[in-house]
């Protein structure tokens, strides 16, 4: 008889989980609205203030000192990118490759953990061994090969990772038939491998790209910084790129360098976001296809 | 011996290639380590249990100590970077988890088909975002705001019960609005794991719960969520990582404090990412060299750092049958 009484009735016990339901439905809805508010805030935020600040002049004159355009700092940005790119992709592509071929033996093991490893190391860690051994150590100053190679490095497991998944992923019998037709290894990575996890793997070397485009950390001690145009050289001569702008020229108490900073802010959060974009549509349509 | 290289010239030729991965972490241990030795010899273990960043007179000539030639007077101790790091991933990761937790529930039970799709991109998004256009809103959007309207009302409500949060309000640069952009910035990696995980469950645990009688969110709280614990600390771990290592953000909102602990939530820090970011150019001026390589020291006791705490991130990982 106790039992009975204690125990709330039915009714109650329906009306608590109901109320239990809603406030948890209330509650994630409201996380997700606070999370693509920010997001929303943000990006209007910077097209906000950024596309008054994008006249034609700053796509044609260089920064001199806190006015001007940002020619120099487009340029130095997707100079530094991309030579990065050019560095990173085909020892991440091969690392990639290895370790999908090859990947249960003990080197790719101890390759596959000390990747996994270099992703958590912060990146003004990168930047900051990049000069004391390049800007310091070789004596090639802040410059652009150090700022590239230093992104390389943190491109460089991003790649591998993606490209490894990606040829994991073609199936055995493709590399089968390629072998039982006298191809060698070397012909079936090239031949195979590539072509069929081609987009996949770019979409990976797209998504690292977009990474180093919008990073600081590592550039703020090996590209230092240029108010010029670059001039060929490798080494030597600083580098100006769009998110030094960003950084150092929100800081200044004049309205010019502001500009400059929005400008900035707009210009690269467009091609971080174009580039991430393209990467997505890319792996859908390409699934879309494959199915 | 020749005719088996020859054959295996392709494979050989690849593994030299790729072991350029691996080599480049290896290199970067010893580097690190070599441009900290001298003054991993000079600060001894005082380094990490003091707060001093002093180098010493500049005007003076450089004295010997403990075999290293430094200026007089010159101390470091990097006591408050420590801790400033700590508190401000600490932060973050408090407001980061039942954020990311309840949004991925809303992307994988709330929405489907293309809403969803959007909504994950939505989200993804934030983590694309670059640190320094973070650092550029904090610091123009949510400072302000903090600093002048919500801040000074914590004060008054929170802070009469809670020592933390009692005033002074400051002026909105310091720990907490270091630890919420933080938050903003790890959060994606939460969410999405939690929502793949989500909808990769098999189906028949959602019938089994389904057929008692269990409404969609008692299914997802009583079943589904228990059975994602691991993947839960994992990725918590694995964003206090990335929390621990982001400099610009950081940077930008902190306060920048040298040599003072927070007395409370709102006071300014330093963190270690941030402040070898911000304190180069001035280590440079030291003509012995020693606030270089006492950086050195900070960028390797980071470093170390952040790869245990990844470690442990990727073993809680595996356990789960993850390999994030």
């Amino acid at each position: 008889m106790n039992e009975k009484i204690n125990t709330p009735s039915r009714h109650v016990i329906r009306l608590r989980r109901r109320v239990a339901d809603g406030v948890m439905w209330g509650a994630t809805a409201l996380s997700f609205a606070l999370l693509g508010f920010v997001l929303l805030h943000i990006l209007t935020y910077v097209f906000v203030h950024g596309l008054p600040a994008l006249h034609l002049t700053i796509f044609t004159t260089d920064a001199q000192g806190i006015a001007g355009g940002l020619r120099n700092a487009i340029v130095g940005s997707l100079l530094l990118s991309g030579l990065a790119l050019v560095i990173a992709v085909p020892i991440g592509v091969s690392a990639g490759v290895y370790l999908s071929e090859h990947g249960d033996g003990l080197a790719a093991k101890v390759a596959r953990f000390l990747s996994d490893v270099l992703v958590g190391v912060p990146s003004i860690v990168l930047g900051y061994f990049g000069y004391i051994t390049m800007v310091i150590g070789f004596g090639w100053r802040f410059s652009l090969l150090a700022g590239s190679i230093t992104l390389a490095i943190m491109m460089l497991p991003y790649i591998a990772r993606t490209s490894e998944m990606a040829f994991r992923a073609v199936p055995i019998a493709l590399r089968e038939s390629a072998y039982a037709l006298g191809c060698p290894e070397g012909g079936v990575v090239w031949r195979v491998l590539l072509p069929t996890a081609r987009t996949p793997v770019l979409t990976g070397i797209l998504m690292a790209l977009a990474i180093a485009l919008g990073e600081t950390a590592p550039l703020l001690y090996t590209a230092g910084w240029s108010n010029y145009l670059w001039n060929g050289h490798f080494t030597h001569e600083g580098v100006g790129y769009l998110t030094y702008v960003i950084w150092s020229f929100i800081g200044e108490p004049y309205a010019s360098a502001h500009q400059l900073a929005y400008a900035a802010a707009l210009l690269i959060t467009l091609m971080v976001l174009a580039i991430n974009l393209s990467a997505r549509l890319l792996l859908v349509r390409w699934r879309d296809v494959g199915r | 011996m020749v005719h088996v290289f020859s054959r295996f010239r392709f494979r050989w030729g690849l593994g030299l290639i790729a072991g350029l991965l691996p080599l480049s972490l290896l290199v970067i241990v010893v580097f690190l380590l070599h441009a900290a030795w001298p003054a991993i010899t000079f600060n001894g273990l005082g380094f990490l249990i003091h707060n001093s960043w002093n180098l010493g007179n500049m005007y003076a000539d450089p004295v010997m100590v403990r075999g290293q030639e430094v200026l007089p007077r010159a101390d470091y101790g990097v006591l408050f970077l420590v801790v400033g790091t700590l508190l401000t991933s600490l932060i973050a990761l408090i407001l980061a988890v039942p954020f990311g937790i309840l949004s991925a529930i809303f992307l994988a039970e709330g929405l489907r088909g293309p809403a969803r799709t959007l909504g994950s991109f939505l989200v993804e998004l934030l983590a694309a975002v670059p640190s320094v256009v973070y650092g550029l809103w904090g610091y123009l959007v949510l400072i302000p705001l903090l600093g002048r309207h919500v801040y000074p009302w914590l004060e008054q409500s929170l802070g009469t019960f809670v020592p933390i949060f009692h005033g002074p309000s400051g002026s909105g640069y310091g720990l907490l609005t270091a630890g919420i952009l933080l938050a903003f910035m790890v959060v994606p990696l939460i969410a999405a794991s939690l929502r793949d995980a989500l909808v990769a469950t098999p189906s028949a645990l959602r019938e089994a719960g389904a057929s008692m009688g269990a409404s969609r969110m008692e299914i997802v709280r009583q079943i589904l969520l228990p059975g994602q614990r691991n993947l839960i600390i994992g990725v918590t771990v694995l964003a206090f990582g990335r929390a621990l290592g982001e400099t610009m953000a950081v940077l930008m909102v902190s306060g920048n404090a040298l040599n003072s602990l927070p007395k409370n939530i709102y006071d300014p820090i330093s963190t270690m990412a941030a402040f070898i970011a911000s304190q180069l150019d001035s280590a440079m001026q030291d003509p012995t060299g020693m606030a270089v390589h006492a950086l050195a020291e900070i960028a390797l006791l980071l470093m170390v750092i952040s790869v245990l705490v990844n470690g442990a991130a990727r073993g809680v990982l595996w356990l789960s049958g993850h390999r994030a």
